[in-house]
């Protein structure tokens, strides 16, 4: 029976199949839906305006039935705070990947499809990218841009970069060699056609299930540096850095960084999953 | 192997060359003179010129054309700021902080045997519950023993380590006291350092007073710091495993009557190890490059803490000359972790 289905259908039909069939992928599936519509829903259901947030008669209050996740040291709610959050990182983690991915595979096609001197030039500074730990560039960049919500957006998305162009690059001259490429460019076709037609497709399952796990390292990689403060800065509600003002009270106070830990274990794990069952999908032959 | 190991650190020659570029380039990115955002808005003009003079600033970036020209001495288009830079890293001296005055170098020699420590600490540790755990979940596949690893293995490189840390911190240290919040010594104790690593140096001088508080510093940042590779290296042995145990000498062992325990460690273990090897190592670099967050959590001075209070004090000579020697460290270790391939595994041909 399974070959008669796998025989019927599309390969799109196919890959739906199997993606129904990994338990990771339906429950990364289900969590990274929770917070987009949380995100996307927040404005409508708790409208918050972080610059005048402020209750300090009720601050350091523990979680109640009034306020589920307590208070922190200036009275704001942080159930509603987390829900903004989630706005914010995962607009950070989308952007900072779409960076990386746009940058990468530009790189990655041009050095796989041309060779010789662009190659050797596009991977001495994929080379020297990746001779930082992923961190400390990110810290290093911005050191140097200066930190905000939006440097470390692109902090997070230029480390990145090299996945993407070694990925495209191994692609690109794994495909460029073969019989249907060597067809086209006879045809008379264009670079940017033979590319974008005939090569770049090929290489679409990978990117799909690097980016979603991409995601959750960006996530993770902008709390971090919103932890260290040189990412999202107050009010903001952003996760990493309710986590480092909740640090200071957090003997007192330990629901502060809590919840927003909580969130950020979540969410990324939700984008770990969903790309686990992507590639069980997209990527039969090396998924477990 | 020889000619290989060779050309695998010639490599090395230009991906350092571009390091040292862009480390360089960091200080004239900034926006605004980069005296006057060191120094702050106050500093006297004889303060930025002097700082200006001790920094190269008032010479071109790449090539000193005009110097060269007007003292017809090609030798003179050398004197350049990247030059002098590149001049005086390859003499090993990386400069001296603007603030505290002390040598880049010194500093980081200084420094480098708490954050090694710490990294060996949260390796040991990874290993010794990721290897079991992973062969575990692989001999009993599909069992809850596997549910519970590879889901435990999830959640470890899903959560924030800044906020484990903190977790941590506040369970073991602050309401159950039984472990030290901060630091790698309590107050009053100290050891002369011989490796700088106390642990070991307690042991060398015989003080286990020493060796056994230090010990007690290092297992909340360990647990923290090593989560990730934990969770990295029980998914990699659990797969490596798997693939092994569907092979044909497998079977062949099996058939011959061997006992399972026999064919897991006799003969499946030893080759799924490898790849295991691999990632223990180049997670090992990370570690020891990577630990900005733990160290600052946990106040360990170490590299990784004083590059994150030399960024927060703009102090461009300890960014410059800290993430110089981390780049260095981590494309050697990797370099080294290619090599031993070979070591480990003889089938392997280096072209």
């Amino acid at each position: 029976m399974a070959t008669s289905e796998a025989y019927m259908r599309t390969p799109t039909q196919q890959a739906w199949l199997r993606f129904r069939r990994s338990s990771s992928g339906k429950a990364g599936m289900l969590i990274v839906g929770f917070f987009v519509l949380l995100a996307l829903l927040a404005p409508f259901l708790y409208p918050y305006d972080a610059t005048k947030d402020r209750h300090l008669r009720e601050r350091l209050r523990p979680p109640t039935a009034e306020h589920i996740m307590g208070t922190d040291e200036l009275g704001r709610d942080i159930f509603v705070r987390v829900v903004h959050g989630s706005r914010i990182s995962l607009r950070v983690g989308v952007f900072a990947v779409g960076l990386a991915i746009v940058v990468g595979t530009v790189l990655g096609l041009l050095a796989g499809y041309f060779g010789g001197t662009t190659d050797m030039l596009i991977s001495w500074l994929i080379d020297i990218l990746l001779s930082f730990p992923s961190i400390l560039l990110a810290i290093a960049i911005v050191a140097v841009i200066g930190p905000g919500i939006s440097n470390a957006m692109i902090a997070v998305g230029i480390v990145q970069i090299p996945i993407y162009a070694r990925l495209t690059r191994s692609v690109v001259i794994s495909i460029k060699e073969q019989d249907f490429v060597s067809a086209a460019v006879g045809l008379g076709a264009t670079h940017s056609r033979v590319i974008f037609r005939h090569v770049l497709p090929n290489g679409l399952s990978p990117l799909i299930v690097q980016g979603t796990l991409s995601i959750a390292t960006a996530i993770l990689d902008a709390a971090g540096l919103g932890f260290l403060g040189l990412g999202a800065q107050p009010p903001q509600p952003e996760w990493g850095l309710m986590i480092s003002k909740g640090f200071l009270y957090f003997t007192r106070a330990p629901w502060i960084s809590l919840f927003p830990g909580v969130a950020i274990m979540v969410a990324v794990l939700g984008f770990n999953l969903l790309g686990d069952g992507l590639r069980d999908a997209l990527d039969p032959r090396t998924s477990r | 192997m020889t000619a290989y190991a060779i050309r695998r650190f010639l490599g090395l020659i230009p991906v350092l060359f571009g390091v040292s570029l862009l480390v360089f380039t960091f200080i004239h990115l900034i926006p605004g003179d980069p005296a006057v955002v060191m120094l702050g808005q106050r500093a006297t003009p004889q303060a930025l010129e002097k700082l200006r003079k001790q920094l190269n600033l008032d010479k071109p970036l790449f090539f000193n054309v005009k110097a060269a020209v007007e003292e017809k001495n090609p030798a003179a288009l050398f004197e350049s700021q990247y030059f002098s830079f590149a001049n005086r890293i390859l003499h090993g001296d990386l400069g001296e902080s603007i603030f505290t005055k002390v040598d880049v170098a010194t500093e980081l020699r200084a420094r480098f045997p708490a954050t090694l420590e710490l990294s060996i600490g949260a390796m040991l540790l990874a290993i010794l519950v990721a290897i079991p755990a992973g062969i575990m979940a692989a001999v009993r596949k599909n069992s809850w023993v596997d549910l519970t690893v590879m889901t435990g293995a999830l959640v470890g490189i899903s959560m924030p380590i800044f906020w484990l840390g903190l977790l941590l911190i506040y369970l073991f240290a602050v309401n159950l006291h039984w472990l030290p919040p901060s630091g790698r010594l309590d107050v009053g104790l100290q050891v002369k350092p011989l490796t700088g690593m106390y642990v070991l140096d307690g042991l060398l001088r015989g003080n286990l007073a020493v060796t056994l508080n230090a010990l007690k510093h290092l297992i909340l940042p360990s647990i923290a710091l090593g989560s990730i590779p934990m969770a990295v290296i029980a998914r990699m042995m659990r797969g490596a495993m798997l693939e092994v145990m569907s092979q044909d000498y497998i079977r062949t062992a099996r058939s011959k009557g061997l006992s399972e325990r026999m064919v897991i460690w006799k003969h499946a273990l030893r080759n799924a190890m490898l790849p295991v090897i691999t990632i223990i190592g180049l997670m090992f670099g990370t570690l020891l490059t990577g630990a900005i967050l733990t160290e600052t959590i946990f106040n360990w001075p170490g590299i990784g803490k004083w590059l994150y209070d030399g960024i927060g004090a703009r102090d461009y000579p300890i960014v410059q000359g800290g993430t110089l020697f981390i780049a260095t460290v981590y494309v050697i270790i990797n370099a080294l972790v290619d090599l031993s391939y070979g070591f480990f595994d003889p089938r392997v041909q280096y072209h």
